[in-house]
């Protein structure tokens, strides 16, 4: 799945510390090109067939002109096949998402909306299909309250936020998606609770549930640092999330992953396939990617970093055709280390083909149906291991953290 | 180690050739002058030691409180006398360790013979350098007894501090000519006027004898040497007697084995003698003897009154005692007095992470005391932590450093348990007196505390410390003298300003961070020192800290009663904040015997999460959980909680910020 990122915003927010930039004027054809360019050259490298979605992510890909989306997908459908069904997503911000703005990204060939809190990593991403993979898009919804909105330094308003939703669900029924943020600074377990109703009440299909992590040199952070705003109770934090995936598996959502609810099957396939090991192509300044180089020859697995400031990354691009700032073979241990930890973030865990898939030597039971961390995590009600594969429990997922260095540690000892 | 090796390696770069450093005084008629370097093979070059008969000796040592310039000035002494090379780069030459220069302070004693023409006489200058922390005392008056005299440097901005006065007592009471120098004129808040005054009051030396140097920029060393030679009084021994050598230090060479330093007092010393230990009564060959220059320099002889170094062939340090006498074989003398031996204040345990690494930890334990022979070395073991030793160092300093050499120079990383002092127990049980075949123990180790019902009395070892202070601290300093149990002993004003108290302290009170307390609450104005000063009876409990109901063998402590509710809250409060929450709640709690007396619960973690993590997460956040995959190896496990290896020391160590 290629995930093209936009890496530009109009304004930063005081929790993101993502690759973004925010610069007056964006030539956007240069970037069109590059990303274009670097989108055709990095699907040929891994000899991709097929892509089973798209995502772009940002920045605010959403201050990208639909004709860039639409240029990015027919190259990515010139190198590969992009299948009509094929999931298409684009994070957006409500505050450029107007009606008009939208249907130009569903002519470009969007059809899944994120509208989010902290967009993504970087630019568009291309999932090869398995080896096909998907590209997506996603709107950022933070809060339906206009003083916790500012607080997060947001340019949009609640009623704004609504008004987004609602157009994004005309448009894209059953694929949008709504960020929520909870454990804001000050931020009550009513208070939550009430902005979560409110929430259910506007949302489609798909909601994905963030705790606010106060990432350092944010602005957020700093406050908190120096106490001008409160900081959240870990316990405070633990209940939040508790009540928040209890009312949502209430109204019928699965939790698919720690942070990701769908009902009526609106799971994001892009998403799914970071979780599930699968392969990724990363398009624009700053993003990673996973995949085996085929056009090269290559048979081992790689994580790619593509140059994270923009106008080098551009100039790279356009003299060698992608801006792959770092390229690292991953080993065996590595890939496993990487499955164990992004797997068990989902409800189906680690399947046993799955871990196949990459160990077809050793399987999940030989590694940890041993006596060891993962038993003594199974028998005090963490983890399950059986014939399906290996997962967490309900209370497990909470605390996952906690869990993966036994995991990995007795997986190294092997 | 590699760092270590690397600095050394430079040194002896930069050190001229053994002719150069000599080429003053010694350099033989038909040598050129010019002559930069005549290397040949080593046997030729040697020194010839007889153009130095006593009276052209001195042996002298600097002492000073930290940081007043000892390894400066000593750095400018070498450089004036040729002993090496004048460059920017000579920043504590003496000190050889990686701790020693990371850390600025000295820990090894080091001895280097430099050579002076004064007033066209050549001289043989022996220049022993001393350790310069309160830990070190005993390293100090080891040096001493091998010196006639000492330089006894006093910054000029800060003045007499305890330290100071600690040095002083020592040279004084070795009946050692004493030359005083205030050092650092050239800074700008300089006093030396007063300096001379504190000196004058408290030392009884004139104002006029002081010296005024900045041995930084090299102001008035000069004088410093000629008073040297003026004043300390050459050795007083005959070359015609027999061989007397005081054994004052020694090191261990993996190649060569020991290389014991020695002092000679009579008589004189060759390759190829036969010689005897007075304490082991072992006999030896001498392979080489040589002067310190300060690396080693073989010469053909040594002859009374100088000092240099031997090789003969021994394999362990301990056959190099401290103190020993060498004598010529079948020629035996009355042995010289010998020294104090070393006597640990601070004792703990010390345990391999992994059992595994047993062997391994012990070969380095075994080659570190070769070169610190003042650490003593008991086997110990126990249930929680398996086999380990009981290790006893001079202080807490000491037994940091120590720890720190272990870790750089042979990548070992060990469990250490509290630090204690050791205790006594006057015994009213007659089993317990029967199985220790005497009435008094000495308790090294928690593990050993026996119950008060067979016991009639504990005694605690006690120490009188020196304070020195600016006045406006002195309200302060008191308060945190009695919160120790602190009973004072003497207070004197040195000048309108500054302060000298006296008192005698139990030694487990100042064991952990009464240095740092002291160091905070004075700005740093404040200096300490201390001297062992015997025991005294007290009300002594064993106190345990448990885990969830599991007791944490490093951190058992023995208490004084009064101390024991205090000191249990705040070590259950401070383990709180250290040990990391986990998936279960932790009962942190103090007891005495089965009563509880301070109880802390860190809450189970309910929510650990990462909010997000998609494709462009994943690298950072694998390099975080391996490397806390990794610290797994590293944690010690009590009962089920883990607990990072690091955090008792640090429980232990941190101030007490109120």
């Amino acid at each position: 799945a290629p995930c093209p990122q936009w890496p530009y915003c109009r304004k930063r927010c005081s929790y993101c510390n993502f690759n973004t930039y925010v610069v007056p004027a964006v030539d956007e054809a240069a970037v069109r090109a590059c990303l274009v360019r670097e989108a055709r050259t990095l699907l040929c490298l891994g000899q991709v067939h097929s892509v089973t979605s798209v995502f772009f992510g940002g920045g605010t890909p959403s201050l990208a002109s639909p004709g860039t989306v639409a240029a990015v997908l027919e190259a990515v459908a010139g190198a590969a096949h992009l299948p009509s069904g094929a999931e298409v997503t684009l994070e957006a911000n409500p505050s450029s998402t107007s009606t008009l703005r939208l249907a130009g990204f569903r002519a470009a060939g969007v059809n899944r909306l994120s509208i989010g809190v902290q967009v993504r990593g970087a630019l568009p991403t291309a999932v090869p299909a398995a080896p096909h993979g998907p590209i997506v898009t996603t709107l950022p919804l933070q809060s339906l309250d206009d003083a916790e909105l500012r607080m997060l330094g947001r340019e949009h308003t609640a009623a704004e936020a609504r008004k987004a939703v609602e157009a994004a669900r005309e448009l894209f029924p059953g694929r949008t998606s709504i960020d929520l943020l909870f454990g804001l600074p000050g931020q009550s377990q009513d208070a939550w609770t009430q902005r979560l109703e409110a929430a259910l009440r506007l949302c489609d299909d798909h909601i994905s549930l963030y705790q606010l992590t106060l990432e350092r040199g944010t602005v957020l952070a700093a406050q908190v640092q120096r106490g001008a705003l409160p900081a959240s109770p870990q316990d405070l934090l633990a209940d939040m999330y508790q009540a928040a995936r209890t009312a949502l598996v209430g109204a019928g959502f699965r939790h698919y992953e720690v942070s990701n609810f769908a009902r009526k099957g609106a799971l994001s396939t892009h998403n799914l396939s970071y979780w599930r090991g699968d392969q990724y192509i990363g398009v624009g300044p700053g993003a990673h990617g996973r995949f085996v180089l085929r056009g090269e020859g290559g048979c081992s697995r790689e994580a790619r970093v593509q140059t994270l400031e923009p106008v080098t990354w551009m100039q790279e691009v356009q003299s060698r055709g992608h801006g792959t700032r770092s390229r690292v073979v991953l080993s065996l241990l590595e890939q496993l280390e990487e499955l164990l930890t992004l797997g068990l973030r989902t409800d189906e865990g680690i399947t046993q083909e799955r871990w196949g898939h990459f160990s077809p030597h050793l399987s999940l039971q030989a590694v940890f149906g041993e006596p060891g961390e993962a038993q003594a995590l199974q028998q005090e009600g963490w983890l399950v291991l059986d014939s399906r594969g290996l997962r967490c429990t309900w209370a497990g997922l909470a605390v996952l953290d906690s869990l993966l260095p036994d995991l990995l540690w007795q997986l190294q000892r092997v | 180690m590699a760092l270590a090796g690397r600095a050394a390696l430079r040194w002896r770069a930069r050190l001229p050739s053994p002719w150069h450093a000599a080429a003053p005084l010694c350099r033989p008629a038909w040598l050129p002058a010019t002559c930069e370097r005549p290397l040949s093979s080593r046997g030729k070059d040697k020194v010839d030691m007889s153009a130095y008969p006593v009276e052209r000796i001195r042996n002298f040592s600097i002492i000073a409180h930290v940081d007043h310039g000892k390894s400066t000035l000593a750095d400018r002494l070498l450089e004036i006398t040729g002993t090496i090379s004048k460059t920017d780069h000579n920043k504590q030459v003496l000190d050889k360790l990686q701790v020693e220069r990371e850390r600025g302070i000295t820990v090894k004693a080091q001895s280097a013979s430099l050579f002076y023409n004064h007033e066209g006489i050549n001289y043989l200058l022996n220049l022993i350098d001393t350790p310069g922390h309160v830990d070190f005392s005993y390293e100090v008056s080891r040096s001493l007894s091998a010196c006639q005299g000492v330089i006894l440097v006093v910054d000029a901005n800060e003045g007499i501090q305890a330290q100071t006065v600690a040095n002083f007592y020592l040279a004084f009471e070795a009946q050692l000519s004493i030359i005083p120098v205030i050092n650092k004129i050239d800074l700008k808040n300089a006093d030396p006027e007063r300096v001379e005054k504190q000196i004058e009051k408290l030392f009884d030396i004139p104002t006029d004898e002081c010296i005024r140097i900045s041995a930084k920029q090299g102001t008035n060393v000069e004088k410093v040497l000629q008073k040297v030679i003026e004043k300390v009084p050459p050795p007083q021994c005959n070359t015609a007697d027999p061989l007397k050598a005081l054994v004052f230090d020694s090191t261990f060479d993996h190649y060569r084995g020991v290389i014991a330093n020695i002092a000679l007092f009579g008589g004189e010393i060759a390759k190829g003698q036969k010689i005897m230990s007075a304490h082991t009564k072992k006999r030896y060959e001498v392979h080489e003897v040589g002067i310190l220059t300060p690396n080693e320099q073989p010469t053909h002889k040594l002859y009374a009154g100088q000092v240099g170094y031997l090789i003969a062939g021994m394999k362990e340090v301990t056959e190099a005692q401290i103190g020993d006498t060498l004598f010529l074989y079948k020629q035996p003398v009355e042995p010289l007095p010998g020294f104090k031996s070393a006597k640990p204040m601070v004792f703990a345990g010390m345990y391999p992470i992994d059992q595994g690494e047993y062997n391994n930890l012990k070969s380095a334990l075994e080659r570190l005391t070769l070169n610190d022979s003042s650490v003593t070395v008991h086997r110990d073991s126990s249930l929680a932590l398996g086999a380990g030793w009981r290790l006893g160092f001079l202080g807490l300093l000491h037994m940091e450093v120590f720890n720190q050499r272990l870790e750089q120079e042979y990548n070992m990383s060990v469990i250490l348990t509290a630090p204690t002092v050791p205790y006594k127990a006057v015994l009213s049980s007659a089993k317990l007196i029967k199985a220790y075949g005497k009435d008094q123990i000495t308790i090294i180790n928690p593990a050993q505390f026996p119950d008060k019902l067979s016991v009639s009395e504990y005694l605690e070892p006690t120490v009188l410390g020196t304070i020195v202070t600016p006045h406006e601290y002195i309200g302060k300093i008191i308060t945190l003298c009695q919160d120790r149990r602190a009973v004072q002993k003497d207070m004197l004003y040195i000048d309108e300003n500054r302060v000298m108290l006296k008192y005698l302290f139990p030694l487990n009170e100042i064991v952990v961070d009464f240095y740092d307390a002291l160091k905070s609450l004075s700005s740093g104005y404040a200096s300490f020192d201390y001297e062992d000063a015997g025991y005294q009876s007290a009300d002594l409990i064993k106190m345990d800290i448990l885990l969830n109901g599991n007791p944490v063998e490093e951190l058992a402590t023995i208490i004084h009663s009064d101390k024991a509710h205090a000191a249990g809250k705040l070590l259950c409060e401070r383990l709180k904040e250290t040990i990391p929450r986990q998936l279960f709640d932790i009962a942190i709690q103090a007891a005495i015997g089965k009563k509880i007396i301070a109880r802390e619960t860190l809450k189970a973690y309910r929510k650990n999460v990462v909010a997000k993590c998609y494709g462009g997460d994943i690298t950072r956040r694998m390099k975080l959980l391996r490397r806390q995959a990794e610290g797994k190896r590293l944690m010690r496990k009590i009962g089920n909680v883990e607990v990072p290896r690091d955090a008792f020391i640090r429980v232990l160590k941190r101030e007490t910020d109120k």
